[in-house]
């Protein structure tokens, strides 16, 4: 019975229909792929992208340079400087992060006490050469006040459940 | 010694001991801030209670509080877990919420007992938190009077153990204010242990403020330099900077305790380095390599003609480098005294703190004589003020200074130590334990024999006791005598014998005009006076970069670690001498610095041994040596002594606003 069977379903390439079949079935169902350069998954508010240093709404930076998320972050991606501003406040000379090492664990963003520095909605900064990756305090603070709408956005809107 | 319980477990306790030292005999853990082993009790913080019976029923301020015979101590009970985390509370209500800017936060005394004795929150959330203007108290101190909990741990050291006013506090209550009279800055040699005192951020290190964080420093154990009192002092770097000193405890040097000078210099060490190899050419440095400057010196063709003079802060390691080298040459012009001191050295007991610094605590008859003992060591003085304090009576011979604790002064002229006036003998021959300290100033006008004469004539040995002390006041000295570092007739002897060449080991004070003709080499790490005058500069590393062995003044030999790196093309010093005796066609005798210290201890096996050193008897006076002479202190400006310091931004701040009395920049903010 069986030889039958393989028989009658070699001849009249059954397989073959039936993959055409779903291949049919598919073609007239929604797509799940998007057309990503120009359409973009929708992402989590708790989203761990690019790294940004924001500001106060006065332009003033958040950073005091207390040093917890270089303490925290686990694969040592960060390197600060510090010493007293002319104005006698607490900033840093030098904030680095290596994005290279970076795990994208989040730690340094809940360390800081400010709200200074956070991973922002942006994961689209792949750069041409390495060194591009290692960003520093300038690079840093233009993400923040580039993102700071999304960022602000996010934060509030996870705000409830912290 | 009354037996007192402590969580059950019966333990007796010396005569006099407080409750909170009982508990730690106990090996109990009592929170404090106020507390301090050093100082007066104040008992005003109120973090230290306990539950004792027999007593009120109601918990006990233990650091105040007499430990008596059967006293029943409860450190456990849910009594005083809840009168802990109410102290803490009420602690909480002024104190600011800026850890992350506080310099103190990762070694703050209330963070980690508010983690360990406080409760998860607080009731008073809602009360507006008391402000404090900023105190001025000078170029070393900051402060950030919103933190203060007032322990007054500031105001008992500058009155205790510094012995002057210059910390107290205004106002009552809340409303209590610490500050400095009339804001004028903190000026005495220590008074930047009251940062390290301060359990809070309200007195924090102005030089290092927003620096660092006490987690990401590399703490290595080292000694101090910058006078001949060889405190115990942690360096913290991170990378190749070291960022700052601090004292370690050892009750024998420094207590816990250390001079501005010392804690404060170490930003020199980064500044005006020598980091490249210097030719003079015709009048003037040129950049040159290594190998250039090991032709120079072998083409001077040197033979025998060779000396070394080392300076004041040189290790014992890089001397005796020196001394084999030379010794290999044939040579043993060695000198180390560089200002032309010529004391007689055969016997090492006549040039050593005898009594210790511990032990002069215990004097109670002092004469100093040509010492400026607030600037030469500042530390000792603190242990002076302490002998006086016990009862102890100090005459001065010598320019008058200003002492932090009664003294009498004597003329300065140094002749009046063979006719004392007849109070002061009758005081030494009352005295039981009776003391001499002979500075620098007082060495150099000859007073070393009339001094063992006052020694014999008044009994400063006696059974127990050894009363003759000479202060130096180079971190080298006592090394550089153990290994031979002295002509009889001191510097003039070495220029006398017209060496081709003379190696300087970091010899900044020396006169090198005596030197005219000769090749001066300087082997150091600043560009000071010395290496101006050198006509080949080796650049070497100062003590934080190099292993070493030091001798204070009392004989104490002691180690220090290698901290960070030395800058540039810089070596360490002996590793320059090893290279320079293959240039010479010599052989030393070692390879590597283990090979070195084994050689050393071997020649010299008091080094060889961690601790005082036996110096052996003292010799006997001659009583008709007689001395005289007007005493002038050799220490100008007690924040320029060395060139490390003279390089530091912060003891030239300190220099020009403390001593010279320059407006403070920060006072008219």
């Amino acid at each position: 019975m069986s030889t039958l069977t393989h028989l009658i379903k070699s001849y009249t390439l059954w397989e073959f229909l039936k993959a055409h079949a779903l291949t049919l079935k598919y073609f007239f169902k929604p797509k799940v792929t998007i057309n990503y350069p120009f359409e973009k998954n929708p992402i989590s508010p708790r989203f761990r992208g690019e790294h940004a240093l924001r500001r106060y709404p006065n332009g003033e930076e958040r950073c005091i340079a207390c040093k917890l998320c270089e303490a925290v972050c686990p694969a040592l991606a960060i390197t600060i400087e510090s010493e007293p501003r002319d104005d006698g406040s607490r900033r840093t000379t030098r904030y680095d992060i290596d994005m290279t090492k970076c795990i994208y664990c989040g730690f340094c963003q809940e360390a800081c006490p400010v709200d200074a520095i956070v991973e922002g909605p942006n994961f689209e900064y792949a750069t041409e050469t390495r060194e591009e990756l290692l960003y520093d305090k300038t690079k840093l603070l233009a993400n923040g006040d580039k993102w700071e709408r999304a960022i602000a956005a996010n934060l509030e809107a996870d705000a409830p459940y912290r | 010694m009354p037996k007192v319980t402590v969580d059950g477990q019966e333990i007796e306790v010396p005569a006099g001991a407080t409750v909170l030292q009982a508990c730690e005999l106990a090996g109990k853990e009592i929170p404090r801030f106020c507390y301090h082993e050093r100082l007066s009790i104040a008992g005003n913080c109120r973090m230290c209670l306990v539950e004792v019976k027999p007593g009120p029923p109601k918990p006990q301020a233990s650091c105040a509080l007499p430990a008596a015979d059967g006293q029943e101590i409860r450190t456990d009970t849910p009594m005083v877990k809840t009168a802990r985390e109410g102290v803490m509370e009420f602690l909480l209500i002024n104190h600011p919420l800026d850890c992350p800017i506080c310099d103190q936060g990762g070694e703050c005394d209330l963070q980690d007992q508010s983690v360990a004795y406080g409760r998860g929150g607080s009731r008073y959330g809602r009360e507006n938190k008391r402000a404090v203007t900023e105190k001025n108290m000078g170029p070393l101190i900051k402060t950030i009077m919103t933190r203060c909990i007032h322990c007054t741990r500031c105001v008992r050291f500058s009155e205790e153990i510094a012995g002057v006013d210059e910390i107290g506090a205004l106002y009552r209550g809340e409303d209590m204010q610490i500050t400095t009279y009339l804001e004028r800055a903190a000026t005495h040699e220590l008074s930047a242990n009251v940062i390290d005192l301060c359990p809070v951020g309200a007195l924090t290190s102005r030089p290092y403020a927003f620096e660092a964080r006490p987690w990401e420093l590399k703490k290595t154990l080292s000694i101090d330099v910058s006078d001949a009192v060889g405190a115990n002092i942690r360096l913290d770097s991170r990378g190749r900077e070291v960022m700052r000193a601090l004292p370690r405890i050892n009750d024998d040097v420094n207590e816990e305790w250390l001079s501005d000078k010392g804690r404060y210099m170490v930003d020199g060490l980064t500044r005006r380095r020598l980091d490249k190899v210097w030719i003079r050419k015709s009048g003037k440095l040129a950049e040159a390599s290594w190998d250039q400057a090991f032709k120079a010196i072998a083409a001077a063709k040197p033979g025998k003609n060779i000396a070394a003079i080392a300076g004041d802060l040189v290790d014992c390691e890089t001397m005796f480098a020196a001394k084999a080298l030379l010794g290999a040459m044939g040579s043993t012009l060695l000198e180390g005294r560089q200002t032309g001191m010529d004391y007689d050295v055969s016997n090492m007991a006549a040039v050593a703190f005898n009594s210790t610094f511990a032990g002069i605590e215990t004097a109670d008859a002092i004469l100093i004589v040509g010492s400026h003992v607030r600037w030469e060591a500042a530390l000792v003085n603190a242990r002076l003020r302490k002998a006086v304090k016990h009862g102890a009576k100090v005459f001065v011979v010598g320019p008058e200074w200003e002492t932090t604790y009664p003294a009498t002064f004597l003329g300065e002229d140094v002749g009046v130590l063979g006719k004392l006036p007849k109070d002061v003998s009758d005081a030494f021959k009352g005295a039981e334990r009776p003391a001499i300290i002979l500075g620098g100033a007082a060495l150099a006008k000859g007073a070393l024999a009339p001094a063992l004469a006052f020694a014999d004539k008044f009994g400063l040995v006696n059974d127990g006791w050894n009363g003759f002390n000479v202060l130096h006041m180079a971190a080298s000295r006592m090394g550089g005598l153990m290994l031979g570092y002295a002509q009889a007739g001191g510097i003039a002897d070495i220029a006398a014998a017209k060496p081709k060449v003379l190696l300087s080991l970091g010899a900044d004070e020396v006169d090198y005009s005596a030197f005219d003709g000769v090749l001066k080499v300087y082997i150091g790490h600043h560009g000071d006076k010395g290496a101006h005058a050198a006509d080949i500069i080796l650049p070497a590393a100062s003590y934080a970069e190099k292993d070493g062995t030091y001798v204070n003044t009392e004989g104490r030999v002691q180690y220090a670690e290698k901290a960070v790196f030395a800058p540039g093309d810089a070596r360490e010093d002996w590793t320059i001498l090893r290279a320079l005796a293959d240039a010479l066609g010599v052989s030393v005798g070692f390879d590597s610095f283990a090979d070195l210290q084994g050689a050393m201890f071997a020649a010299v096996p008091a080094l060889g041994e961690e601790g005082l050193a036996d110096l052996g008897a003292l010799p006997k006076g001659d009583a008709k040596a007689k001395a005289d002479g007007v005493i002038t202190y050799p220490i100008k400006d007690f924040y320029l002594t060395n060139p490390i310091a003279r390089a530091s931004a912060v003891m030239q701040q300190c220099s020009a606003e403390l001593l010279h009395g320059d407006d403070l920049a920060e006072a008219a903010e």
